[in-house]
């Protein structure tokens, strides 16, 4: 079964019908992915800027991090949870989004970018917790992490316009192949 | 009686430029939701701290202090972006009770944190205090968290 199929397979659940027609449940899983964002990507801003050396540069790294990272990590899966409701309520039309794809390129290259850090420079961070000035694979982190989770938004944001939906046609022919999009031939 | 303002707030140019653009309205969207992941970073890294959470062992004056230029900075940007959504669709907003419990959670959450909550993250430590940092911090991330809410639903009304 091709993935599309699959979406289309799940659009027709019912699960997925009535989570999509709900008056109250699809606003509330929504806002409910606002508010992790602010918990998730907020704490996250936080431990990349003390790695900027710009925010808490009296605490040591690894405290920011101790203290810190379970919290983003709760935040991180209510916003998958939710993200993944939000999906099953609209799956073929956002299974067929140029932003939902970007978002998930983005997001896989976001986890790319905690598991360098994580493996790399922070097994070390015992040795530069206090620094003056953090060192550049930790400070490259950051502005990865910065940029990425900001392109994220932008594109789960943008997911909602319709501007390059399938059933908008014609469309660019990038447009087409990046989403996917099944257009028939031009008689 | 605020009608009248906010049809006049319908003729102001900045929102007629925002509604005759397509990628206007989205693109200050996203601009308010970057601000505010900013702003739920700086507010609640402090929020956590009072109620016994998230950086603990750290002064809560210290973790204030450098937090607040960020929640400044992240309060500026979503007024910003803010006013010129909602000079696009002033009638929407007025009719729009998620609006009206925006604005006056709103209201009611920045001089909160402008006075009581100011106040208290520089009180020196001293006995009994607990109670009280647990009381502010549980009641600012209930106002800021409503403000977040009610603006989310916005959009659905």
């Amino acid at each position: 079964m091709s993935l599309l199929a699959f979406c289309e397979w799940l659009a027709a659940t019912e699960g997925s019908i009535a989570l999509h027609e709900s008056l109250y449940m699809y606003p509330l899983v929504e806002s409910a992915h606002v508010l992790a964002l602010c918990l998730f990507v907020g704490l996250a801003i936080v431990l990349d800027l003390r790695l900027l050396n710009k925010l808490l540069r009296g605490v040591p790294v690894s405290q920011v991090a101790d203290r810190l990272l379970p919290w983003t990590v709760s935040g991180f899966i209510v916003m998958v949870i939710t993200g993944l409701l939000l999906f099953y309520a609209i799956p073929v039309r956002t299974y067929q989004s140029v932003w939902f794809r970007a978002k998930v390129i983005f997001l896989i290259l976001a986890g790319l970018n905690v598991f360098i850090f994580h493996s790399g420079i922070y097994k070390r961070v015992t040795g530069w917790d206090m620094d003056e000035r953090t060192p550049w694979p930790a400070r490259r982190a950051a502005i990865a992490s910065l940029i990425l989770w900001a392109a994220i938004i932008v594109c789960g944001r943008f997911i909602a316009y319709n501007w390059f939906d399938c059933d908008i046609q014609p469309q660019p022919a990038f447009v087409n192949w990046f989403a996917g999009c099944v257009v028939p031939p031009i008689q | 009686m605020l009608l009248p303002f906010f049809q006049w707030c319908e003729t102001v140019w900045l929102g007629r430029f925002v509604v005759e653009s397509n990628w206007l309205f989205p693109l200050i969207e996203s601009i308010h939701l970057l601000a505010l992941a900013l702003l739920g970073g700086s507010i609640l890294v402090v929020d956590m701290r009072l109620v016994g959470l998230g950086l603990k062992g750290r002064e809560i004056k210290e973790i204030a202090r450098e937090a607040r230029p960020y929640m400044n900075a992240a309060l500026i940007g979503m007024v910003v972006t803010g006013v010129p959504l909602f000079l696009s669709e002033p009638i929407k907003c007025y009719y729009s009770p998620a609006f009206w419990v925006k604005m006056w959670t709103l209201a009611i959450a920045l001089i909160y944190t402008y006075t009581i909550r100011t106040k208290t993250v520089r009180m020196e430590l001293v006995r009994n205090t607990a109670r009280r940092h647990l009381l502010v911090g549980a009641l600012s991330i209930a106002l800021w968290f409503t403000v977040a809410s009610a603006g989310r639903w916005i959009g659905f009304s």
